[in-house]
């Protein structure tokens, strides 16, 4: 018996990671409730259920004792590899290929694994999106360099901000910020023209397409609180820019 | 024309590459992610040209970047999610909400609601579209269970 339940404690805590990590990477939250009853289902627990918003889970089983766990989610980063990884894992879980333990040494090794690109890159490669926005929003050449830079100090401003002050949507603000005072005193400068084309597509990197993505897919779903509240931060991030940018323009 | 529709291929598929790389998307996924944006925004360009409706055309790209995100998580057994956002993140209305927030800085409130709006609207186009793959997708899965 005391072997039984030990088991279950194992499976429940090897979904449960499997659970946050997903949660944590930016998952969408029927994929996330899937993967957990998949896995537990793999090793043999039938009846889970599952209960999650963007900030936690809840996660019980019935048999052969009752266990009732939660988890409170922190901080969400974006990094679809990890929702990748995790997804190969349960995968391979239910086709038997995995014992408990493994599963949740797996899980481990992915929970530690640091961003797979270095942080430079991600900045370079926002620099670079944002002069082909400009492009793709009928801008000129000329301003394809003005639009590099003040993405990148904008996506940097963003990414620096959110590492020093943990209040959210503040790195947002001060990114926005940050680009539409490049985006002016470039244009004043005379190094740019079309103001408007520069500063939006500047803004395009700091835009939360993941989470209005994911805000209709839960919709859609069914997980109507999920759904919502991704919207309301998609919405609040939305407007964090917004203002950043107001705050240049009514200058 | 011919240089601006080169321009427009090229450029989407490097920002859509790009957004890949921010998100962190597995490294192998990144040139199907590239596609996926690619072609949304190649329909996108090309209904404008032919002064389609803008919502009209937002819906058809999104539907096609999901349906284009659905093949490729169902041939590399990978999240669609990593496919599909880099797509759909050059359809968001960040020009038209751009503008509605200059007319409030202006205090010209009248063209801001309409233009905040207008942006509302681009908005829902992007959900019907992903509405849409999705149920179709629903439809085929369900169709291929039948005929076997």
């Amino acid at each position: 018996m005391n072997d039984l339940l030990k088991r279950e404690h194992d499976i429940i805590k090897v979904c449960l990671l499997a659970g946050k990590i997903m949660l944590q990477s930016g998952a969408e939250t029927y994929r996330v409730e899937d993967t957990m009853m998949r896995i537990a289902a793999a090793y043999g627990v039938e009846n889970s259920q599952s209960y999650m918003t963007p900030t936690g889970i809840i996660f019980s089983v019935e048999e052969p004792q009752h266990i009732t766990r939660l988890i409170r989610i922190s901080d969400r980063t974006t990094n679809l590899g990890k929702i990748d990884q995790v997804n190969s894992v349960s995968r391979r879980a239910c086709l038997g290929e995995l014992t408990i333990e493994e599963a949740r040494r797996a899980l481990e090794n992915i929970e530690q694994q640091q961003a797979t690109y270095p942080i430079w890159l991600s900045i370079l490669l926002a620099a670079i999106s944002s002069g082909c926005f400009l492009i793709m929003f009928r801008g000129i050449w000329p301003d394809f360099v003005p639009a590099v830079i003040a993405g990148g100090l904008g996506f940097s401003c963003s990414v620096f901000m959110h590492r020093v002050i943990p209040v959210k949507f503040f790195a947002e603000f001060s990114g926005a910020l940050v680009i539409g005072i490049t985006s002016v005193w470039m244009v004043r400068l005379g190094w740019g023209q079309q103001l408007d084309t520069i500063i939006i597509s500047s803004v395009m990197p700091l835009v939360p397409g993941l989470l209005i993505t994911n805000a209709i897919r839960d919709l859609m779903a069914g997980h109507l609180i999920s759904g919502l509240s991704k919207g309301a931060e998609a919405f609040v991030t939305s407007f964090a820019i917004g203002a950043g940018i107001a705050f240049v323009l009514s200058f | 024309m011919a240089i601006f529709y080169i321009q427009q291929l090229m450029t989407s598929f490097i920002a859509s590459v790009a957004f890949g790389v921010i998100f962190n998307a597995p490294r192998k996924a990144l040139p199907q992610c590239g596609f996926a944006g690619m072609v949304g925004w190649l329909l996108y360009i090309l209904l404008q040209d032919m002064s389609v409706q803008p919502v009209t055309a937002i819906v058809v790209a999104a539907f096609c970047v999901t349906m284009i995100s659905h093949f490729f998580a169902k041939k590399y057994k990978t999240p669609i999610i990593v496919f599909s956002v880099s797509g759909i993140i050059p359809l968001v209305p960040g020009g038209v909400a751009y503008n509605a927030l200059r007319h409030v800085v202006e205090n010209q409130f009248d063209q801001a609601v309409q233009l905040g709006a207008r942006a509302f609207v681009f908005s829902g186009a992007i959900a019907l579209g992903l509405l849409l793959a999705e149920v179709t997708n629903q439809v085929i899965r369900k169709w291929s269970i039948i005929r076997r």
